[in-house]
């Protein structure tokens, strides 16, 4: 893996409070338990980690597992007792504090939990703060200011002062603070806890939506493990200040690495996890524009199958037929498939998540299928096979296969036959 | 047995090196303490009566309305009625010095404070000293230092008025919240930019409530000041004591309550966001003024409108 590759990388932190601190960090090394250093308390033990450029890493544990100490030293708001922490290139740990303040202003910045605005100052003085520490001058960092209060969705709020809005319109106001400064790292302690479930779903998607657009690296703190399956690309959960486990969320979730881990995941909502890809099984098979009606609907016949989806050799979806269009485009002497194949075909993308996918499988008359992000047919949900993941055995669904409503094969031979018979095709193609 | 400590002894005998060896220092002290004096004094004094209390209650109505401009206005007539002007602002100056050099100096002991644990061990036990200690002994010393006069009042007052503008300051730095702060730092701005920026700002209620005890406690002392010839009210009331003078002890007494109360009512008001927001105001109407030609044309606009309408 090339270094530049990595935003953020924190190597054997340790972090003990009280005294003999580094004694403690020996102990704790020689493998001495936590509860058992005296007068001293780790918070942090030896935790390492590498978190990507672009990506959002996610640090989730219960009160009291560490999490905060730890985001703390990766800015050096918190000395770290022994290990280090590189930013880029940067170690930033034990170095002079001028140094380490020049390094927060330009390459991390932070979201606070209560979001720590200041409460004298209006919406863009707040969101400038950054910027005025940075040293920018005021119409060049106000100017800044409005553009990020935009992207955050507080247009026209820029005067008021941080009281007068809400809780969700604060944190904004924290998110465009630390965004301004437009640091390559991003800590989020907790950013998302204090506010009303509808307000935080709302916050994570638009985090998601700027993550999406601006690229930067998130390291984002929380308790709920919901939240760090959903923005979570990868996850480190902590208990008792160490790190037990660092992984994708479906890695976490199909393959936790302890029991800790495996009872932390019972609750956790599997439908906004596992996604379309992770469930989807093969097409069986499709059909190609080119074989014409009577192709298609001896497809069907041989598929027992109601409908089909249609899809160019190179998979790409373009819609489906069913053979009743099918069998009338036969009697009809109709040689053109496109002409019949429907283009609501409702296909869905791969990363949907699971609970996003029912709607779309009800309404939907075939198996529900999978689209790669360039358009191509990857595969199919069939109900059953959704309500099997729900279960938690995704593999007993792939047996089950729907059989909605064929026609009867004796009357699609008849009318495949009554086609022979007045030389619209080769009776080969029948048999 | 025989057991005796010569506390007294000691102090005495530490104030005599003082007195010998640091005479300079107090000289100088006492200079700057008569100068200041003078000079307040001279604003209080020059003016005719009248014209004092006209701008004290135009400055109350601003402050907090007109019921407090009003009752200013009448309290200080009531001064004048007593035939206590004078000595009102002879005590006034003085309060007026001391809490000056009171805040001048407890402010920055407690932002100190707040930022050292070592400093605050130490200024703690100190202030819980200067507190308790009978106001009236501070009296003995001030006296060996300073000599008779204005001088010795000033010391002693300010020697009493320091503690709760050293412990409120460090109280509310230290109450600020602790993300707002961290805030500050995980952008890395400078500790005394965190400290003018974000602690003061927020800790200004508690500071403004320990400059108003400042104030409260001078007054309270000012009147025994007049023990050691600093004059003004506390040379009346001490006189009606001397010779038991009933009237000339209400009258006096009663000056000094209506000091208390406009100058307690004074400075909340500033520790209060109605303080703070008259002086946001007072800001924004300045900025307005400045604003006001490019404002000018965009207002007449809709009445243009209006008439061809």
């Amino acid at each position: 893996m090339n270094d530049s590759t990595i935003a953020l990388k924190a190597e054997g932190l340790f972090k003990v409070f009280g005294r003999n601190a580094e004694d403690a960090v020996k102990k704790l090394r020689a493998g001495t338990p936590r509860d058992q250093l005296g007068g001293a308390t780790a918070a942090v033990i030896d935790a390492s980690f590498e978190v990507q450029r672009g990506e959002i890493f996610v640090v989730m544990g219960l009160s009291g597992s560490g999490k905060s100490t730890l985001i703390r030293m990766l800015n050096g708001l918190h000395d770290a007792t022994a290990g280090s922490v590189t930013v880029g290139e940067d170690v930033i740990t034990h170095i002079p504090a001028k140094q380490l303040r020049a390094i927060r202003r330009k390459r991390i910045s932070m979201v606070f939990q209560h979001f720590a605005l200041l409460p004298h100052k209006t919406v863009l003085d707040n969101v400038a703060y950054g910027l005025e520490i940075q040293g920018m001058p005021k119409d060049q960092r106000e100017a800044k200011a409005r553009e990020v209060t935009e992207i955050v969705g507080l247009a026209g709020w820029e005067d008021k002062l941080p009281s007068q809005l809400s809780g969700g319109m604060q944190q904004r106001v924290g998110l465009a603070r630390a965004l301004a400064a437009d640091t390559d790292v991003l800590l989020m302690d907790e950013a998302f806890s204090a506010l009303d479930p509808l307000i935080r779903r709302e916050m994570q998607e638009q985090l998601l939506d700027l993550q999406a657009t601006l690229g930067k690296t998130i390291i984002f703190i929380t308790h709920d493990l919901n939240e760090a399956m959903f923005l979570g690309d990868r996850i480190a959960v902590m208990r008792d200040g160490r790190i037990v486990q660092v992984g994708t969320p479906e890695d976490i979730l199909t393959n936790p690495a302890n029991d800790y881990v495996e009872q932390f995941v019972q609750d956790v909502d599997r439908t906004r996890v596992l996604t379309a890809e992770s469930v989807m099984r093969k097409p069986r098979a499709v059909i190609h524009p080119t074989v014409g009606p009577h192709g298609a609907l001896k497809m069907m016949r041989d598929e027992q199958m109601s409908a089909m989806y249609v899809a160019k050799r190179d998979r790409t979806l373009i819609g489906w037929v069913t053979d009743r269009d099918a069998l009338a485009a036969v009697r009809a002497g109709e040689r053109d498939l496109t002409r019949i194949v429907r283009e609501d075909h409702g296909a869905v993308s791969k990363d949907t998540a699971l609970a996003d996918l029912f709607i779309p499988a009800i309404e939907a008359a075939l198996p529900l299928g999978v689209m790669d992000d360039a358009g191509r047919l990857v595969g199919v949900v069939p109900r059953v096979t959704l309500l099997a993941a729900l279960g938690g055995e995704p593999a007993a669904a792939q047996q089950a296969a729907p059989r909605p409503d064929p026609l009867p094969a004796a009357v699609v031979d008849r009318a495949l036959e009554a086609a022979v018979h007045t030389g619209a095709i080769d009776a080969k193609e029948v048999r | 047995m025989d057991f005796r400590i010569d506390f007294g002894q000691w102090v005495t005998d530490a104030l005599t090196w003082m007195q010998t060896n640091l005479t300079w220092f107090f000289d100088l002290l006492r200079t700057i303490f008569l100068g200041l004096y003078d000079a307040v004094n001279w604003v209080f004094s020059t003016p005719p009566t009248l014209a004092v209390i006209v701008v004290a209650a135009i400055l109350a109505l601003f402050a907090r309305g007109w019921k407090f401009g009003l009752g200013t206005a009448l309290g200080l007539l009531f001064i004048v009625g007593v035939d206590q002007w004078d000595n009102a602002m002879n005590s006034l100056s003085l309060v007026i010095v001391a809490a000056f050099l009171a805040v001048v100096v407890s402010i920055p002991l407690g932002i100190w404070a707040a930022r050292n644990d070592v400093v605050s061990a130490i200024v703690k036990p100190v202030m819980d000293f200067l507190q308790t200690m009978p106001a009236l002994v501070y009296l003995i010393p001030a006296i060996a230092l300073f000599r008779i006069g204005v001088a010795p009042g000033i010391f002693a007052t300010v020697l009493f008025a320091l503690a709760p503008g050293v412990r409120l300051t460090e109280l509310g730095i230290r109450n600020v919240d602790k993300e707002v702060v961290e805030a500050g730092q995980a952008f890395g701005a400078a500790p005394g930019r965190i400290l003018r920026q974000i602690q003061l700002p927020l800790a200004m209620p508690s500071i403004m409530a320990g400059v108003n005890q400042i104030i409260m406690l001078s007054l309270s002392m000012v009147v025994i000041a007049g023990f050691v010839g600093a004059g003004g009210l506390g040379g009346e009331v001490t006189r009606a004591l001397s010779s038991l003078d009933k009237p000339l002890g209400f009258e006096a007494g009663m000056a000094v309550v209506v000091l208390a109360i406009i100058l307690d009512r004074f400075t909340g008001a500033f520790g209060q966001k109605r303080g703070l927001h008259l002086i946001k105001r007072l800001r924004e109407r300045m900025g307005a003024s400045a604003n006001e030609a490019p404002a000018a044309p965009a207002a007449s606009e809709p009445q243009t409108a209006d008439a061809r309408g």
